[in-house]
């Protein structure tokens, strides 16, 4: 049989993904992970006397902690694959990456293990974040100057 | 290429496996079953050597052998360098011979110890196979804790290990014949659609299988494939009627039979190396025992990719190896 015949019988027999049904779920997930992270950003702003920018630091931090924890306890892979993006393009989906990694590797040794391979998935989302930060960083100042 | 055997027997078979085949239909027809993923041991690959280990020892219980009565003992696994079984055939001291296939070694090794026993070079060997879910995610897709979501044609990886002492002693089970076979490739570079990867293998290993031998389909009362998953299933069920002119109808797949593929989270169904020797030894050979079943083909089939060559963009190869067995009354 001819490659791209083949490809078709393939094509003819892979079930389609539920778009409307998973992109449901991750916006109501993302929705709720958007308000919880609001609520702390309003609790941090109130109990600790801080200013808003300052909470919505603290807000990631406690996401990211509560995102490690939960993914170290080992149930946090089933919410993550349940809601989809929901949870993994907020940073919780970057720490649960990279935590899992990390818990991967441990046992080969903390710097061929841990500290080589706990970037293995999030390497990536630093590289190219970083290269992007530059880019659209230097677009901005080229055309709107340096002051906005 | 085919072999016959007249003189070729498996005499017994262990079978061990993990937490998820502990929860499917299965699960009362192995010899042991573990609760967790460790088995006792520190890491994966060191659990994964374990139950192969274990399932040596629990097959030379049943024998009443020793170890140095063997002569030969055959083993493969998934991990780089087929760790599981060098690291199992070091604390074993049986001569030894490492195989790799991927998810047709089970039957790659039973191959090579029938054509050794038929010419008489050995007059005993153990073939074995494991695999480990959690090992085999780590090295070949995602952290085991990560979630990220997978197509619904992903297959997943069983835990256990499969041995089966073959020697020219008579018994029930008899190797029959033998086919080996060729490496195809039609182009598929997805390594979540294993099934369609290695459907035309299996389908070219039956075709040839039965040309050299000049048999019908309906010779045999079943034949298995190893882990195609649901999806490969419907795929080589279409590619060997247009390709080759043949109705598969007694046909069953072990990825479809070692899990409750509606209650378990275990996506398209199972793989790896131990999914199609598992089910074998333990649920087919039983029917065997009880005369439901005669004449069956085991086809295990593996798929010969790299992480690297995945991320090279190149297509994946797939192998399948049949095997014959007769349930002798």
């Amino acid at each position: 049989m001819e490659k791209n015949k083949y490809q078709d019988l393939v094509k003819k027999h892979t079930p389609k993904e539920n778009r409307l049904y998973n992109g449901i779920i991750a916006f109501i997930t993302g929705g709720i992970m958007g308000v919880i992270g609001q609520f702390l950003i309003e609790v941090y702003v109130s109990y600790l006397n801080i200013s808003t920018k300052e909470a919505g630091t603290f807000m990631i931090i406690t996401l990211i902690f509560i995102g490690c924890l939960l993914t170290c306890f080992g149930f946090f892979d089933k919410w993550v694959n349940f809601a989809k993006a929901g949870l993994f393009v907020p940073i919780t989906g970057f720490a649960h990456a990279m935590q899992s990694a990390a818990l991967d590797y441990k046992k080969e040794g903390l710097v061929t293990g841990i500290g080589a391979c706990m970037l293995k998935l999030t390497g990536s989302v630093i590289i190219f974040g970083v290269v992007s930060a530059y880019i659209f960083g230097m677009i901005r100042l080229l055309i709107f100057g340096g002051n906005i | 290429m085919t072999f016959k055997y007249d003189n070729v027997y498996i005499n017994e078979v262990s079978t061990i496996t993990g937490p998820y085949e502990k929860k499917g239909p299965l699960s009362n027809y192995f010899d042991k079953s573990y609760d967790d993923f460790y088995f006792g041991k520190n890491t994966w690959e060191e659990a994964e050597s374990k139950i192969l280990e274990d399932s040596v020892d629990l097959l030379l219980n049943k024998i009443s052998k020793t170890k140095f009565d063997i002569d030969l003992f055959i083993s493969g696994d998934l991990l780089n360098q087929i760790t599981a079984s060098n690291f199992a055939a070091n604390n074993l001291k049986i001569p030894y011979l490492g195989i790799y296939s991927a998810c047709a070694s089970s039957v790659e090794g039973l191959i090579i110890a029938s054509n050794m026993l038929e010419a008489n070079q050995i007059k005993n060997c153990i073939c074995s196979v494991s695999s480990h879910n959690n090992a085999a995610e780590k090295q070949f897709r995602y952290p085991v804790e990560y979630g990220g979501p997978k197509p619904k044609t992903t297959t997943f990886t069983t835990t256990g290990a499969a041995s089966a002492y073959l020697s020219r002693e008579k018994s029930k089970i008899k190797v029959e014949s033998a086919t080996i076979g060729i490496v195809n490739d039609l182009g598929i570079k997805d390594a979540y659609q294993m099934g369609a990867v290695m459907a035309p293998a299996i389908a070219d290993t039956i075709n040839r299988h039965l040309k050299d031998l000049k048999r019908d389909i309906n010779y045999y009362d079943i034949i298995l494939s190893g882990d195609l998953g649901i999806y490969g299933k419907a795929i080589l069920k279409d590619y060997m009627k247009i390709e080759y002119g043949i109705e598969l109808n007694k046909y069953e797949d072990t990825a479809c039979m070692i899990y409750d593929l509606d209650k378990q989270p275990v996506y398209s169904g199972g793989s790896g190396p131990a999914c199609a020797p598992l089910v074998t030894y333990s649920y087919i050979f039983d029917l065997m025992k009880k005369k439901k079943l005669t004449k069956v083909l085991l086809v295990a089939t593996g798929s010969l990719h790299s992480t690297t060559s995945v991320n090279e963009k190149r297509s994946i190869p797939s192998i399948a190896h049949a095997i014959s067995l007769e349930a002798i009354i």
